[in-house]
């Protein structure tokens, strides 16, 4: 797995990185899972409606997610208040859930214009991403999604190391939790590139 | 949005006739954005996030990124009810846990 991660490049200022193919396309398939799970449960009116059609909708939802992954990344905002909980969903969770879908597919979309083909079928390739500002927070956001996502799958708790030094290397949740870990590593150079 | 002096415990305010500066503050940011700690965002990105979203310098931001996560939760910011709604869902779109409530 790729041990640079992300910096900032000198002359242009913009944030780059260096993946390899089979990287490249673990991300896109991450994103691509996160894209999926945000559309495919009922989502709340979203942008494109009519602005007085989007007035009169009241069809956001009002209770948690059932999925885990969706009630983590959409937290209940008023939790000893069910009424104001739900009024506050109801306004929120649609464009919460547009906006980290977009932001994951902007991931699918730099990671494809920096040559990702469609399907991998050679080895050896090499991915270099170039971001702006603006392009690099995004990625940073939405690396934020896929860990949460992916640690509430795994069940991840803090100060849990044992847990996963115990198991075995071919172990799905082992190689789950690697995943989980490296993206981690990726976002800590990103952030350190975005404030240098 | 408050971007002013350390944050302090959220406290029930009653209205009295005599009030101190510090009172009639908190009667005009009667609400509090609460952050939470989780097991899975990073300290370099909570600081990030509220050094940028809210403009608080390095030391302010750490200083309430450890607050988070060694308390379990900070009061990040403070003002109205709808101030505190939108920065709730603003910490939303960053990944972060957080809850408004009254002080």
């Amino acid at each position: 797995m790729s041990q640079t991660g992300f910096a900032r490049h000198r002359r242009s200022g913009n944030i780059i990185a260096t993946f390899s193919g089979f990287e490249a396309d673990l991300i896109r398939s991450l994103a691509s899972q996160l894209v999926e799970l945000l559309r495919n449960e009922v989502a709340a009116p979203n942008g494109a409606m009519d602005p007085l059609e989007a007035m009169l909708d009241f069809s956001g939802p009002t209770t948690e997610p059932d999925d885990p992954v969706l009630a983590r990344l959409f937290p209940t905002a008023y939790p000893d208040d069910e009424e104001a909980a739900a009024e506050f969903r109801r306004f929120t969770e649609g464009a919460l859930r547009d906006n980290k879908a977009a932001r994951a597919a902007a991931i699918i979309d730099d990671l494809e214009e920096a040559g990702l083909p469609p399907e991998l079928t050679r080895d050896g390739m090499m991915i270099d991403v170039e971001l702006d500002q603006a392009g690099a927070e995004t990625w940073l956001r939405s690396f934020t999604d896929l860990r949460l996502a992916l640690a509430t799958r795994l069940e991840v708790e803090a100060d849990d190391d044992e847990r996963w030094a115990a198991l075995s290397d071919d172990d799905p949740r082992s190689q789950a939790h690697d995943i989980y870990q490296w993206v981690g590593y990726l976002q800590e150079t990103l952030v350190e590139a975005l404030s240098s | 949005m408050c971007h002013d002096g350390p944050v302090s415990a959220a406290s029930p305010v009653e209205v009295e006739p005599d009030l101190t500066p510090d009172e009639v503050t908190q009667l005009s940011k009667p609400w509090v954005t609460l952050v939470w700690d989780d097991p899975v965002n990073l300290m370099s990105y909570v600081t990030y996030v509220f050094r940028t979203y809210f403009g608080y310098d390095e030391k302010k931001a750490e200083t309430l990124m450890l607050q988070v996560h060694r308390e379990g939760k900070s009061a990040v910011s403070s003002g109205t009810r709808e101030e505190m709604e939108r920065d709730v869902q603003a910490m939303h779109e960053y990944g972060l846990w957080a809850t408004l409530e009254k002080q």
